[in-house]
Formats: structure tokens, sequence, C-alpha cells
């Protein structure tokens, strides 16, 4: 471990992202993470990595797919309507069991929306996005030094599940600046030794056809297709088991329980400080993992608390896997901010406390 | 030490970035936590600038804050806008250069900074950002003269190590009017 | 006894599942024999469209992946940036590569990028059912044009070859038509020189077939074999539209 540098998130990313042993990048450039395609380009290529600058998300994420295919470790990144238009290449690389690590440093929406910071893809990154049955695992930092932890994780995760694997940033954290540590370079793969450590990928068969692959996700057979996305599925119930992550603080003993992901879950800890100072105690769950969610937090939940206020930048999203958590033991209420606005603590604390008030007036 | 929270408001071209960056530097040398968020938007140049930096001892929840000890006003839509943001007790340092108007504001200290004069008086116009660090530095003691030294050091190098005294200087130029 | 045919080594031993008169089996062999010639199947990495050819990879003894419509040219992009020495190829019809694909083609010649395109023409998108393609013929009649294709209405049909030869990547532009022996065996020669080109990295390769659709044009092998000649070579001229001058040296 080195010492502390100061890095704007994008850069932080991108070079977690590095050091995680991805080789290639390809991307497009949107704002708020045009940072990272840049930074990449400058810094990937001294390495011995590879950066290609694609016509669009599309050409971009279908290059990763190849790469991938091809035994490459790859790293995307884009902003929301730059994920929504890879969404075609996701569901592909989740079919054909093709690794990526792919960043959305996401923003508002719908539409071309704004640049400011939003959490309202959040359906898109959990509930698919792209046709058809498949899971993508997702996980939102709340902080540049766990984005970095995530990102650099990411890689041999990716590879583990055959999947990729998604992080969800939103536009604070990819403009902020924050300290980090940032960990050692993995190796990075030399084409030789891909077939190796990828038994599957295609890189020419050399002097044995029986050693041919194939890379697809076309099955005209419904039989066929079927039982193909029932071994997808086996492998995400696994990874719904292995891969939830969440922090929790002072939920057993709450009047109030505070949900909320990434930069709101920090902005949030802030709130819960200025409730306690207003006599409210709030306990806040934060899901690292958002696919698979940490429904098994809310069993935490202890008999004091009247309301479970999920906290978002959009009109509501995870706000149903909260309710899913909670179940019908207790209310479960939305503050949210969207278009790229986002609450400070004391407007957070605020809103907590009036609907508080509303369940303890009976 | 609990958080201190500085806003630093201006257009473009005014090193709203650099002062903001500059201390969240000397905080990290200082092996305090330390946060900086910048706004951003479509404008290359010009248009309006702002971050945020918190220095604390403990680990900072929110890069964001709704209120400062401390606010930096470049200009004077800045004034306007962020004045309300001063904590009852806070410092308000104003670019006295280009803002002739007044706060309004009683419950806070304020402190006149004419940039542009100083820099004038010291020679060089490019470091009047330089002469508001070391106001900002000296009327709230968020982070140490070394340490801000210290940003400068690794800041100018090569060639640009001979603007490491110009810019000291201009640190340490202002000084405060009783009040 | 001397064998008059072999299977080549290119090929797998499986029925294709392409139609009576269908020109891809004979694209498939060229391309496949080529490699074989080479000495490059054990090298070769495919990229397999979608439309009739999505499994092109069952036919193609080759290491190969299938892409979504019309992002051949990109994924191959992604499959060269790791495989620097390997022989890229992808394998594309016309209403992939000329409708849905056409930023990605048009940006991996721009690019120079060192693989070879082997794009198959046949005026009409075959395995979704006989709809119009950019490239089908004005007069044509398709399921999506079934009074004739016009210029009003659908505008003129795509040169890809003349499009892609204005772009200083693209170093080999060759049309070639698969209708008569003479024909193929002047295909195959552009195949080969395209792979060629390739492996020495002058830049993108692009081999374009005209090719037949007897089931979606409604027409008998044989005359679908007529058609090209009688209809597709006066609006897309056979030749060479872009070749380096290493290669004319050679």
């Amino acid at each position: 471990m080195g010492e502390k540098v100061l890095m704007k998130g994008n850069e932080a990313f991108a070079e977690a992202a590095i050091r995680g042993g991805c080789r290639f990048y390809f991307g497009y450039p949107i704002t708020p993470q045009s940072e990272i395609p840049e930074y990449i380009s400058r810094e990937l290529p001294k390495r011995g990595g590879t950066f290609l600058q694609a016509e669009s998300e599309l050409g971009a994420i279908n290059m990763a797919y190849g790469a991938s295919a091809a035994g490459g470790s790859v790293f995307i990144s884009s902003s929301s309507p730059g994920i929504a238009l890879m969404q075609e290449g996701m569901s592909f690389l989740c079919s054909a069991e093709a690794p990526l690590v792919a960043l959305n440093v996401s923003r508002g929406g719908p539409g071309i929306g704004g640049i400011q910071p939003g959490q309202a893809d959040y359906f898109q990154a959990t509930r698919g996005g792209g046709n058809g049955d498949y899971r993508i695992p997702v996980f939102a930092p709340s902080g540049i030094q766990e984005a970095v932890d995530l990102i650099y994780n990411a890689a041999p995760l990716a590879e583990k599940w055959r999947n990729p694997v998604m992080i969800f940033a939103d536009g604070i954290l990819g403009q902020m600046m924050e300290p980090v540590t940032l960990p050692e370079q993995r190796p990075f793969d030399e084409p030789q030794g891909i077939r190796a450590r990828k038994p599957w990928a295609i890189t020419g068969y050399g002097d044995d056809d029986s050693r041919k692959n194939v890379v697809k996700s076309l099955r005209m057979q419904p039989d066929d297709l079927e039982a193909h996305v029932e071994k997808l599925f086996e492998k995400y119930a696994r990874a719904e088991r292995e891969l939830v992550a969440a922090e929790s603080v002072g939920v057993e003993d709450a009047d109030i329980v505070l949900v909320a992901f990434g930069t709101v879950a920090r902005i949030a800890k802030e709130a819960v400080e200025i409730l306690a100072e207003r006599g409210i105690s709030a306990g806040l769950i934060r899901p690292v993992s958002l696919w698979p969610f940490p429904y098994g937090e809310f069993d935490k939940i202890g008999p004091r608390t009247k309301v479970v206020i999920s906290a978002e930048l959009s009109m509501g999203q995870m706000i149903e896997d909260v309710r899913i958590g909670v179940g019908k033991r207790l209310p479960v209420r939305l503050i949210h901010r969207t278009g790229g606005m986002i609450p400070t603590s004391l407007e957070l604390a605020d809103r907590a406390e009036a609907i508080f008030k509303e369940y303890i007036r009976t | 030490m609990s958080a201190q929270k500085l806003f630093f408001a201006g257009s473009g071209g005014q090193g709203i970035i650099l002062m903001g960056q500059m201390t969240t530097y000397a905080a990290m040398y200082e092996g305090k936590e330390t946060t900086y968020y910048p706004s951003y938007g479509p404008e290359m140049r010009g248009g309006t600038a702002n971050c945020t930096v918190v220095v604390s001892d403990r680990p900072i929840s929110s890069p964001l804050i709704y209120d400062a000890d401390c606010v930096v006003a470049m200009n004077l839509p800045s004034l306007l806008k962020f004045e309300r943001m001063v904590k009852p007790g806070g410092v308000l340092l104003l670019n006295t250069s280009i803002i002739s108007q007044r706060p309004s504001r009683a419950d806070i200290t304020v402190h006149d900074v004419p940039v542009n004069e100083l820099a004038k008086e010291l020679g060089s116009a490019r470091v009047a950002n330089m002469i508001m660090l070391g106001a900002i530095v000296r009327s709230t003691g968020v982070v140490s003269r070394d340490s801000i030294l210290k940003v400068m050091e690794k800041t100018f190098t090569g060639s640009k190590a001979k603007l490491i005294d110009l810019n000291i200087g201009a640190f340490d130029f202002w000084k405060p009017s009783a009040q | 006894m001397k064998p008059v045919f072999t299977y080549t080594k290119g090929m797998c031993r499986v029925d294709t599942s392409y139609c009576p008169g269908c020109t891809h089996g004979i694209a498939h062999r060229l391309v496949t024999e080529t490699l074989d010639e080479l000495g490059k199947l054990g090298d070769a990495i495919g990229v397999a469209p979608i439309g009739c050819s999505v499994q092109a990879h069952k036919f193609m003894n080759v290491d190969m992946c299938e892409s979504a419509h019309g992002r051949a040219p990109a994924v191959a992009s992604g499959i060269r940036r790791v495989h620097p020495d390997k022989t890229v190829f992808t394998y594309q019809g016309d209403g992939d590569l000329a409708s849905i694909g056409t930023a990605e083609i048009i940006h991996a010649a721009a690019r120079g990028e060192k693989f070879t395109t082997f794009f198959i023409n046949n005026c009409i998108y075959g395995m979704t059912g006989g709809q119009m393609a950019p490239t089908t013929l004005i007069g044509q009649r398709s399921t999506t044009s079934q009074e004739g294709r016009t210029v009003a209405q659908a505008g003129s049909p795509i040169r890809v070859c003349e499009l892609l030869s204005s772009l200083d990547g693209a170093v080999y532009v060759e049309r070639v038509a698969l209708d008569s022996p003479a024909h193929i065996r002047a295909a195959k020669k552009a195949v080969r020189r395209a792979l060629e080109i390739q492996e020495k990295r002058l830049g993108f390769t692009f081999v374009e077939f005209l090719s037949t659709c007897p089931t979606n044009w409604g027409l008998t092998p044989a005359d679908a074999m007529k058609w090209v000649g009688s209809n597709m070579i006066p609006y897309y001229p056979l030749g060479v539209f872009r070749e380096p001058e290493v290669s004319k040296a050679v």
C-alpha cells in the first residue's frame, strides 16, 4: 500500500481499473465522466494496455465484448444516456458469459436529462436494461476510496463469475476529490497466456481444432435456450448469496431507519447526527451491493422503529427493494430529489423528522 | 477540531478551483480527512465556478454543505448568492477589488481583500488568487502556512520552481485590518 | 487414384443450413480454404453477424463469436486489440453491414483496423424473410417494397465499396461476384489478397461478394445466378477500388 494521494474521483476510478488488471478500455466522451477516457488514454498505453475511443457507446460496448470474448480484461465507463446505449452489449455479454468491468458515473434523466448527479438509473442497473433474462452484480460506493477498492476487485470478480460487474457511482463521486490509497498494480495478461487461464476464450485454437471455441448468445431451439438461461440463473442464485454487501448503523434501536446508497448515504449519515441532536434516533442502512440487494439487513430493524425512509436522487426506485426488504412490518416512505438536485443533510433531517412526526402524532 | 467547511465562489478564471484544491492538498499533508467538490457545468470558460472543501479530524460524512465556516466571494453574484451560507460567527472574505457592495450580515466576520490592488503592489496580476488563499488560511486556520508551502513545492516543479518565492510572497501579503 | 474432391479442413463436417442455390456456402469455403492455404486456420478469429450467417461458426472451422446486428467491426476491433498477432475477420450480410452497422464499418475502415471484412451483398434481408435492404435495387420487390423499391420512397441503393474506398484507412477494397466459376476463382484471389494485406497490417481490408438469395428473390438457383449478372453487376461494378502500393508490387 502506497501513501495517500489526492485524486479526482474519475481519475481514481480509472487508475483503480488499470491497477486491477484491466488492460483494455473502450469509451466515448460524456459528462460527467470524460476525465476517465482522458486519463486512460494518457496512462494505459504507457503501461502496456490499450485505449480506443469508439465511434459511439454502441461501438464501445461491442469492442469491449469482442475483447472480452478474446480473453482480454476490459474496463468501460460512461454516464447514464451512454450506459443506456450500452445495454445491447450488456445483454450479449451476460448471455455469452463474457466478463467486463463497467462503470456508470450517473447523472439526471430521463432523456438527455442533465449533467448533474443522479441515481435514477437504479432500475436500469438492477432490473436489466437490456433484453432478456440476466443479472449484473452492481456495487455502489459512497466514497472515492471505496470506489477504488470496488473497481480494483471488480476485474477478478467479473472473471470468476464470467459476467459483467457494474460500479454505480454518481456524478458527485466522479467530480469530487478525496485522499485515497491506491492498491498495487496487478499484472496484465499476455495474449499467449490467455487460453490457459480462460479456456473458453476465442484466441485461435492453434494446432488442435478439437479446442475450437465459439462465444455466442444465439440459441434457436427453445429448450436449448431455456436450459442456458436456467444455468445462468443457478449462477445468479449463488451470486445473490455470495456478493450481497451492506453497511448498517444503529438500526436495532432506532425511531426511524434511513436507507440510502452512494453519496446520498454520506449525506444521510450527517442527517442522522442532526436528528440525534433533536432527540430522534435514526438508523442507516447503506446497500453497497444494489444487486444483489441486501434484503436481510432489514431483519435487523428492532421493535422501536416507526418508519423506514428511502432517500434517493430519483423519484423512488430503490424504494421498491426497500419495500420488499421491510415487507408489511412497517410503513416505507420516500425522500427524494431529482434532476441533478442534491439534498443537504439539513434538508434530509428536516424531511425525515416531519415524516417521523406523522407516525408519533396518533 | 470539528469539521471546517469552506466554500469558494467566483467566476471561471479567478482561481476558485486552484484555491480549493490547494487547501485540500494541504489538509491531506497534515493527515486530516478532507473532501473537495467542485461545481461543474457546460461552460469551458467563464461562467460561474464554485467549490466546497471540508477538512476534519474525523471521517467526513457529506462532501456537500449547507452552511460554511468560511465563504470566499470573488465577485458580486457570489456575495449575493452565498452570504447566507456563512454560519453565525463565521468568516466572509470579499474580493473588494470588484465587489463594492457591503454584506448585510452583522453576525459574521467580514474581511476585505482587494486582491487586484494588492497584486499590483506586488507587481504580478497573476498571483491575486494566492493573496486570497493567504487571507483564507490566516483568517480561518483551516491548514497551516507550512502545509501550503509544501503544496507549492509539489505544484511548482521544474521550470516553474522559480515561481515559488513569488507565490509565497503573495500568500503572505494580506494583513487583516482592525475590525 | 487421385481424389477429385476433398473436404477443406477449414469447413466443419456438417451440412450448412443455407437454402439451395445460396452462395454463402461458396463464400464460407473461399474464406476458410484460403485461411488454410495461408496456414492461418488455427490462428484465425472470426466474427459472425446477425442474419442467415449468424451460425457461420457452426460451419467455419475457426474460433468465432457472434455479434449483435451490425456490430461485428466493433467486436473485431476489440479482438484485434487483445490478439495483435492473430488473423481476424468479420463476415457480414448487407442488412447487417450496410444498414444497422454503418457506423461500425465506416469507423473501423477509417481507423484502418487491421482485420478483413467479408461482405455478402445479396440485395435483401434473408433470415428475417426478404425485406428491403439498403442494397435492394431500384424496382426490386421485397416484402417491404412490394411494388418495387423507388428512389422517392427509399432512396438509392448504397454502394459500400465505393463508400469505403473514400477512407484512407481502407487499404484494400474489392468487389467480386459468386455467379460463375470464373468469378468465383477471381473471388478467391481477392480473399487471398485481403488476408495477405492484413498479414502485413497495412490497414483495413474489405471484400464484397455479390451473392444470391433465390428464396427471397423468388427465383430458381440457376435464374438467381443469372440475376446477379444481369441486375446486380451493372449497378455494383466488379473490381478493385483500393489497393496499397506495396501490394501491387507483390
